[in-house]
C-alpha cells in the first residue's frame, strides 16, 4: 500500500471484531453550481451488516449512494472498497468491483423475461465457434444459473422463469431484481427504497429475503423513509443531513422517534465516539 | 435453511391469468389466428382460384418488397422508433444502382454493393440525427423522406432505365426476379432472399445479445443504461441495418419490376409499418417479433388479394387493412393495460 | 447640401425607381407550372419545355410538383404561392381534378390566367383554358387498333383487362379508359364514369397508380381473375412495363397478348420498338408546355384569352398512334420516327 493510503486508512476505524470497513468513504464534496449535495459526507459499512441510511428529503443522501454506486463523481473526497481506494468513473466500474445497486425503479425491462433481466448487459455466449463468431447466447446456462439464483434466495416457486417481469406480482419483482444483484459476485448491495411501493404482506417477504441475503454474507445498504422497518432489520443507522453524515446509531439504543428527531435536526446528534459500532 | 423460514412468492395462476401470461410472452398467436382465418374465408367465398399453389405463392411474391421493408422497419419499431424513409431509401438504392450500372458504367456486382451501402448510408444519416442531435425519430425520418425523395428525383432525372437495357448490361440487378419452381409452387429468388433475410434476423433478435439489446432498448432505455447497455450504439446501429435492408430491398425492386424506375415507394413507407403493425409489434417498443411481420405482410396481401379476387371494389381493400390496423392496436394496448 | 438640394436628389431618385419600375413591370411577368409529380418524365419535359419557352420569352418561371400522383395538397399550397408571388398565369396539371378547383377560383379572383394542362378539371371551365390531349380519342386510337389487330376474334374471344390509375377517377384517367373501350367496340353507358359497363369481355379493372410496381401487380391480379386475357388497356407506359413484368412471369410474354398504352416516352416507344407495347398513342407534353407559356405572356400583355381547338372545349395538341404493327384503315407512324419526336 502506498504510504498515502496507509495514513488515510487509519483514519478508517475498524468495529468490535477489529474488522475494516468494507466499503467507506471520508469527506466527499459535490456541489452542483450553488446547490451542495456532499458536504464533507463520511461513510462506514461494516462486512457483513445491513446498515440503515434514514435521511430527510433534500438531505443528500442520493448523491452519496449514488457516489458510492459509481454514478456521480464527487469532486473531492475518497472512497474505499475493502481498504483499497477506488475511483469510479461509471455504475459499470462499481458493478465490477463488486457493488450492486437495486434502483427503486427496479432497472428491469417490463417486457423481458426473468432471464433476459438477470443477465441484461452481462450475457453468457456459447463457448467455442457459436458463441464467437455467431454469437449465441448460451440460453441453458443462463436459465440454470437464474433457477439456481432465485431457489437459493428462496424465490424458486416463480412459475415460470421465462415468464416476461411485468406478470409479477411488485414483491416477486422486487425479489429478482434483489436476486440478480446477488447473482454477480457482490460484496455491497445497496437497496434503495425496497419496500415503498409495496403492500404489508409483500414488504414482509422482501424483509425476509433481505435478512436472506445478508445471511449469506453480502453487506447491505438499506436506503428508505420507512422507519419500522429500517428499525426491524437494520444492525446500525447512518444519519444524514445536510450533506454530510451527522449520526451513527444501534436501533436498540435509540427510539425511532429519536432517530428521526436527529434526522430532521430537532435534536442535536449523540456525541459519543462509539459511532454505534459495537 | 429450513423452507420455514426462506420467503417465498406463490401465486397459483388461474386459467384466465396462464392465457394471459401466455399471450404475453407470445403475443404472435393472435396475428397467426387472424391468417389463418382470413385464408379459410377466402378460401370459401372465392374457391380453388384462392387457395392454389398458384395464388398462394404469387401473394408471396408480392409482399416480398414490403415484406422486406417491414423487417428493417421491424427492428425500428422495436426500438420504439419508426422510419416513414424506408420507401425513398429503398427506391433512392434502386437509383444508385441503375445509374452505377448503366450511366457511371461500374460493373454490375460492384454497382450492386454500392447500392445496397447508399441505403446503409442512408440509414446511419436517420440514426446519426436521432442519436447524436437527439430529435424524435418520426421528424427525423418524415425530413429525411423528402430529402432522400429530392435525391432519387436528382440522380435519375426523372428517367427510368428500361428492363431491356438492364437485361443487356447489368443483368445480376433483376438476378432477384428469376422464378424457382418447386413443384406447384412458383417462387422468385427475391421472396427466397427475403425469407433467409427473416430467418438471419430472427436468429439476431433471439439467439444474440445484441437482439435481447434491441428489445431492452425499447422496452425500457433506462434500464437498458443502468445494465451497461450504450443505447446510443444500439439505436445507431439498428438505424444504419435498416437502411442496409432497404438497399437490398431495391434490389429486390428491381427484380419485380424489370426496370430502375424514381416511381413508386410512395405507399411503401405506411405499408411497411401496416404490416409490422398487424404483425402484432407494438409502436410503443420492446414487443414484437420477425415472425409477426412476416404473418402481418402476408395478411394484408392475402386480403388484398382475396378481396380482389372475390370481385369487391378496391376500397374495401383499404377498409379492412384499417380495420385490421386498429384490432391490432387495440390488442396489443389490451394486453398492457391488464398486466399492471 | 442644403434642405432644397435633398429634396431635388431625393425626388431625382424616386423618379428613376418609379420610372426603372414601370420599364420593368413588363418583363416581370411570372408563369408558374404545377405537375402532379416531377419523377413522371411526362411533367419532366413539360418543366423543361416551359421553361425554355420561358427563358425565350424573357419571363419569370417557377416550377411546383405534388409529392405523389394524387397529392392535391401540394397543389393547392403551390396556387397559393403564385398568388402570392404576384404571377400572372398558372399551368397546372392537376392531381385532384374535382378538389382543386375552390383554390383555381382563388386564382382567377386575384387576376391570374389559369391553363389546365394534359387533365382537365371537372368542371372544365374551371380554368380558362385546357391545353391537352384528347385523351379520349387517345384512348379510342389504341382501342381501335386493337379491334382491328384481333379482326373477327375481336367480337367473340377478346378478354379485355384494364390497367387503370386511381379508384377516384379523374378525368384524364375516365376518358383514356372510356376511349379505348368505344375504339373497341365496348358499350360505354356514361363516358363520364368507368365501370358502369356490363360487356362481358371486360375481365375486370385494377388500379396501378400509374406505376410499374402497380402494373406488375394489378397486371397479376387481373390474370389471376382470368387467365385467357389476351388484351391489357394501361394508363400509361410504366403501368404497361410493370404489366408486362407479369406477363412473362406468367409465360404470356409470347406475342400473345396486346399490350396498348398512352404517353409516348422515350422509353414507352423503346418498349414498342422491342415488341412489350403493342400499341401507344403519343402526347405532346413539350408543346402543351411552351403553348402554355406563350398563352400566359400573350394573356399578360393585352388581356387575351385563348381560344379552344375547332369544335372542341379545348385546344387539341394533338395525338398520333405509334406502332409497329399497323392496321388498316388507322393512320400510324412506326417506333424509328415516333424516337425522333418522343419525349423523356
Amino acid at each position: 500500500m502506498a504510504a498515502e493510503d496507509l495514513e488515510l486508512s487509519a483514519a478508517l476505524i475498524p468495529d468490535a471484531a477489529g474488522r475494516q470497513p468494507v466499503l467507506a468513504a471520508r469527506d466527499l464534496h459535490k456541489a452542483y453550481g450553488r446547490v451542495v449535495a456532499m458536504d464533507g459526507a463520511d461513510f462506514d459499512l461494516y462486512p457483513g451488516e445491513i446498515l440503515g441510511v434514514i435521511g430527510d428529503n433534500g438531505a443528500g443522501k442520493s448523491s452519496m449512494i449514488a457516489a458510492l454506486a459509481g454514478a456521480v463523481r464527487p469532486d473531492s473526497g475518497e472512497i474505499w472498497l475493502a481498504g483499497e481506494q477506488v475511483r469510479f468513473a461509471n455504475p459499470m466500474e462499481a458493478r465490477a468491483k463488486g457493488i450492486e445497486t437495486v434502483f427503486q425503479t427496479l432497472a428491469m425491462a417490463p417486457a423481458l423475461t426473468i432471464v433476459d433481466n438477470l443477465f441484461l448487459g452481462r450475457e453468457y455466449r456459447k463457448p467455442g465457434f457459436r458463441g464467437r463468431w455467431l454469437r449465441a447466447l448460451d440460453r441453458g446456462r443462463m436459465r440454470a444459473e437464474a433457477r439456481k439464483h432465485l431457489s437459493e434466495l428462496g424465490l424458486a416457486t416463480i412459475q415460470n422463469i421465462d415468464q416476461v417481469v411485468e406478470t409479477l406480482s411488485g414483491g416477486q419483482r422486487q425479489g429478482v431484481a434483489v436476486a440478480r444483484a446477488c447473482a454477480f459476485g457482490s460484496r455491497v448491495i445497496i437497496l434503495d427504497e425496497p419496500t415503498a411501493a409495496l403492500g404489508v404482506k409483500e414488504s414482509r417477504k422482501v424483509l425476509d429475503l433481505i435478512l436472506d441475503v445478508r445471511r449469506r454474507g453480502i453487506s447491505i445498504v438499506l436506503i428508505s423513509h420507512n422507519m419500522p422497518h429500517v428499525f426491524e432489520i437494520a444492525d446500525r443507522v447512518h444519519i444524514h443531513r445536510l450533506g454530510r453524515r451527522i449520526a451513527q446509531v444501534r436501533p436498540d439504543q435509540i427510539s425511532m422517534s429519536d432517530a428521526v428527531a436527529i434526522m430532521t435536526g430537532a435534536m442535536p446528534p449523540p456525541t459519543d465516539d462509539d459511532q454505534g459500532r459495537t | 435453511m429450513s423452507s420455514d423460514d426462506t420467503p417465498h412468492f406463490s401465486e397459483h395462476a388461474g386459467p384466465g391469468r396462464r392465457v394471459i401470461n401466455f399471450l404475453h410472452g407470445n403475443p404472435t398467436i393472435i396475428p397467426f389466428l387472424v391468417l389463418v382465418i382470413g385464408l379459410a374465408i377466402f378460401s370459401l367465398i372465392v374457391g380453388k382460384r384462392f387457395f392454389h399453389p398458384f395464388n398462394l405463392s404469387l401473394v408471396l411474391q408480392q409482399v416480398t418488397v414490403i415484406g422486406m421493408l417491414a423487417l428493417a422497419q421491424t427492428l425500428i419499431i422495436l426500438t420504439a422508433g419508426i422510419d416513414l424513409s424506408v420507401g425513398a431509401i429503398m427506391v433512392l438504392s434502386s437509383v444508385a444502382m441503375g445509374q452505377m450500372a448503366l450511366t457511371l458504367g461500374l460493373p454490375p456486382e460492384i454497382a450492386l454493393l454500392a447500392g445496397i451501402a447508399v441505403g446503409a448510408a442512408c440509414g446511419a444519416l436517420n440514426g446519426l440525427l436521432i442519436t447524436w442531435l437527439r430529435l424524435p425519430p418520426f421528424i427525423v425520418t418524415l425530413g429525411t423522406w423528402s430529402i432522400f425523395n429530392a435525391f432519387v428525383q436528382f440522380w435519375s432525372g426523372g428517367q427510368t432505365i428500361r428492363q431491356q437495357e438492364i437485361a443487356a448490361d447489368a443483368a445480376i440487378l433483376q438476378w432477384t426476379g428469376t422464378a424457382l419452381q418447386l413443384g406447384a409452387w412458383r417462387l422468385t429468388l427475391g421472396s427466397v432472399l427475403m425469407l433467409g433475410l427473416a430467418g438471419l434476423l430472427w436468429y439476431m433478435l433471439n439467439r444474440t445479445a445484441y437482439g435481447r439489446h434491441i428489445y431492452a432498448v425499447g422496452n425500457d432505455p433506462e434500464a437498458a443504461r443502468l445494465s451497461g447497455i450504450s443505447t446510443r450504439r444500439v439505436l445507431f446501429s439498428v438505424y444504419l441495418l435498416a437502411g442496409a435492408i432497404c438497399g437490398v430491398a431495391g434490389w429486390v425492386l428491381i427484380g419485380r419490376i424489370g426496370a430502375v424506375s424514381p416511381l413508386g415507394g410512395g405507399s411503401a413507407n405506411l405499408d411497411s409499418i401496416t404490416a409490422v403493425v398487424i404483425g402484432g409489434t407494438s409502436l410503443f417498443g420492446g414487443r414484437g417479433s420477425i415472425l409477426g411481420t412476416l404473418i402481418g405482410a402476408l395478411i394484408v396481401g392475402f386480403f388484398r388479394n382475396g378481396l380482389a379476387l372475390a370481385g369487391l371494389d378496391v376500397l374495401w381493400q383499404e377498409f379492412s387493412i384499417g380495420c385490421l390496423i386498429i384490432m391490432a392496436v387495440g390488442f396489443d394496448q389490451w394486453l398492457r393495460r391488464i398486466s399492471n | 447640401m442644403s434642405k432644397r438640394s435633398w429634396l431635388a436628389c431625393g425626388a431625382a431618385i424616386a423618379t428613376l425607381c418609379l420610372g426603372v419600375s414601370t420599364a420593368q413591370a413588363q418583363d416581370d411577368i411570372l408563369v408558374g407550372l404545377i405537375t402532379k409529380t416531377d419523377t413522371n418524365p411526362f411533367f419532366v419535359k413539360m418543366r423543361e419545355g416551359a421553361s425554355e419557352k420561358a427563358k425565350e420569352l424573357g419571363v419569370k418561371f417557377q416550377a411546383f410538383a405534388g409529392k405523389f400522383d394524387g397529392d392535391n395538397d401540394t397543389q393547392v399550397q403551390a396556387v397559393e404561392n403564385l398568388i402570392a408571388a404576384g404571377a400572372k398565369g398558372i399551368l397546372i396539371v392537376a392531381s385532384d381534378t374535382k378538389a382543386i378547383v375552390p383554390t383555381i377560383q382563388k386564382a382567377r379572383d386575384a387576376g391570374l390566367l389559369v391553363i389546365a394542362l394534359d387533365t382537365p378539371l371537372e368542371p372544365m371551365d374551371a380554368a380558362q383554358a385546357t391545353f391537352a390531349t384528347d385523351n379520349f380519342h387517345a384512348g379510342e386510337l389504341i382501342g381501335e387498333w386493337a379491334r382491328r389487330s384481333m379482326g373477327d376474334e375481336a367480337a367473340s374471344k377478346a378478354q379485355v383487362a384494364f390497367i387503370d390509375a386511381h379508384e377516384s377517377q379523374p378525368t384524364v384517367d375516365v376518358a383514356r379508359d372510356q376511349g379505348f373501350m368505344k375504339g373497341f367496340g365496348i358499350d360505354i353507358k356514361d363516358p363520364a364514369r368507368r365501370g358502369d359497363e356490363d360487356d362481358a369481355r371486360i375481365v375486370g379493372h385494377e388500379m396501378g397508380e400509374g406505376s410499374e410496381v402497380g402494373g406488375r401487380n394489378g397486371m397479376e391480379t387481373l390474370l389471376q381473375k382470368n387467365f385467357d386475357v389476351n388484351v391489357v388497356y394501361t394508363i400509361n407506359e410504366p403501368t404497361a412495363a410493370g404489366a408486362w413484368e407479369a406477363l412473362k412471369a406468367a409465360g404470356k410474354a409470347d406475342g400473345s397478348v396486346l399490350v396498348t398504352s398512352v404517353d409516348g416516352g422515350c422509353p414507352g416507344v423503346k418498349n414498342v420498338a422491342d415488341g412489350v407495347i403493342g400499341a401507344t398513342s403519343m402526347q405532346f407534353p413539350l408543346l402543351m408546355a411552351s403553348l402554355g407559356v406563350e398563352a400566359i405572356v400573350e394573356h399578360a400583355k393585352n388581356g387575351t384569352v385563348p381560344a379552344p381547338s375547332e369544335g372542341l372545349t379545348f385546344t387539341n395538341t394533338g395525338v398520333k398512334l405509334v406502332t409497329d404493327k399497323p392496321v388498316e384503315g388507322l393512320e400510324s407512324i412506326t417506333s424509328e420516327e415516333a424516337l425522333k419526336i418522343c419525349w423523356g
